[in-house]
């Protein structure tokens, strides 16, 4: 019995050789237990080893794998060939970066965004001995866990129209792990100076895509409203904090 | 970085999905909220000053039917989907238990539905 299989359309992009991506056909076992991820080292295995892609734990917990598979943003580990019936299936690189090669996106500004929103805990005015030990409650830990869950997939900026059409926007993930230390009861800082601004919060016009595209449920959308209702308060009220 | 390619602006990014055409229609709609509001302080401006006549003449006119039939669907879907994000910007928590969005929603609509009833009431009923 001859193997099923469905064909990948798959943005290749070789600097130097082509001018801007090309989208290119290949065949490959359609297998029930396959995702788009095992097609793509299929390719690289077998049919052409200078297709080049990021990937790392194969089970959606690096981040690194995320791709624009038939124009949505996914985690091609964890979506699998057979969603695509038939196929066939289009990869391409994450919409709203610069494109390094084939499949693999320039992530530096992303990186960067991250680190501007002070993603670690504040204290001020104290210098406690290292093995001070800052206990919380469930409730505590609930209050801003849902954000703590973040893989850096990038797939909510790939998704959001904001961030696409102007790259200075602070964008979903990286204000969601501001709120991440925000809510954090053992945090001191607000990160207004970085938050509330017309490139950060203010720049969301919640379309809400972001929140649609996460693989992780982290709802970065909803860390943007009630920061922008945080930050309105903070404008009335000066002296008042979160 | 030298050699990486930078996608064109895609200036019809929102006819790409079904979920951004929905986004960009609900923000044209404002222009019908504004336009409302504007259609109030007129009828305000007409009732306060005279010329309450002129305006009823206006307001007869079948075009301005049409306009406002359009403005009253507009706003009315603009509402909707406005009370529907509402859940994300306010997160209730009461002892630890976060009440659902679905609840905040619903209060919404229904606090939306009381104050509409009454204005109706006030408006409608015969003097
Ligand atoms: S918020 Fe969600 S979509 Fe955005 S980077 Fe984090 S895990 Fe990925
Ligand atoms: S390979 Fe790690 S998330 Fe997909």
């Amino acid at each position: 019995m001859t193997e099923e299989s469905i064909r990948l359309e798959v943005a290749r992009y070789r600097p130097g050789q082509d001018e801007e991506p090309v989208l290119v056909p290949y065949e490959v076992p359609l297998r029930p237990d396959w995702a788009v991820l095992d097609g793509l080292a299929y390719v690289k295995d077998r049919l052409d080893g200078t297709l080049s892609f990021r990937w790392s734990c194969r089970m959606g917990i690096c981040g690194s794998c995320g791709m624009t598979v038939n124009g949505e943003p996914r985690l091609t580990c964890g979506t699998f060939l057979t969603e695509y019936g038939t196929g066939p299936v289009r990869v391409e690189p994450l919409k709203g970066f610069p494109v390094i090669r084939d499949l693999v996106v320039d992530i530096e500004d992303f990186l960067a965004k991250l680190s501007s929103v002070r993603p670690w805990l504040v204290r001020e005015g104290e210098e406690p001995p290292l093995t001070t030990e800052y206990a919380q409650t469930p409730a505590q830990l609930d209050a801003y866990k849902q954000y703590s869950m973040c893989v850096n997939c990038m797939l909510c900026y790939s998704a959001c129209p904001v961030y696409v059409l102007d790259p200075d926007f602070l964008g979903p993930a990286a204000i969601a792990l501001a709120q991440r230390y925000n809510l954090d009861s053992r945090d001191m800082d607000d990160r207004f100076d970085v938050l509330g601004h017309e490139d950060a919060v203010w720049g969301c016009t919640f379309v809400g895509e972001c929140t649609n595209a996460c693989p992780k449920h982290v709802d970065p959308a909803e860390a943007i409203q009630r920061y922008k209702l945080t930050a309105a308060l903070r404008s009335v009220l000066p002296w008042s904090r979160r | 970085m030298t050699g990486a390619y930078v996608p064109r602006r895609d200036r019809l990014w929102f006819t790409r999905s079904r979920r951004y055409a929905l986004f960009v229609l609900r923000e044209l709609t404002s222009v019908f909220v504004a336009w409302a509001v504007a259609y109030l302080l007129l009828m305000i401006a007409a009732l306060a000053g005279g010329g309450y006549d002129g305006f009823v003449a206006l307001a007869r006119q079948p075009w301005m039917i049409a306009v406002n039939g359009v403005a009253l669907a507009a706003t009315g879907f603009h509402a909707l989907t406005f009370l529907n994000l509402a859940p994300k910007a306010t997160v209730v928590r009461l002892d630890g238990w976060r009440v659902p969005a679905w609840m905040i929603q619903g209060g919404n609509h229904s606090a939306w539905l009381l104050v509409s009833a009454i204005l109706a009431y006030v408006v409608l009923r015969s003097p």
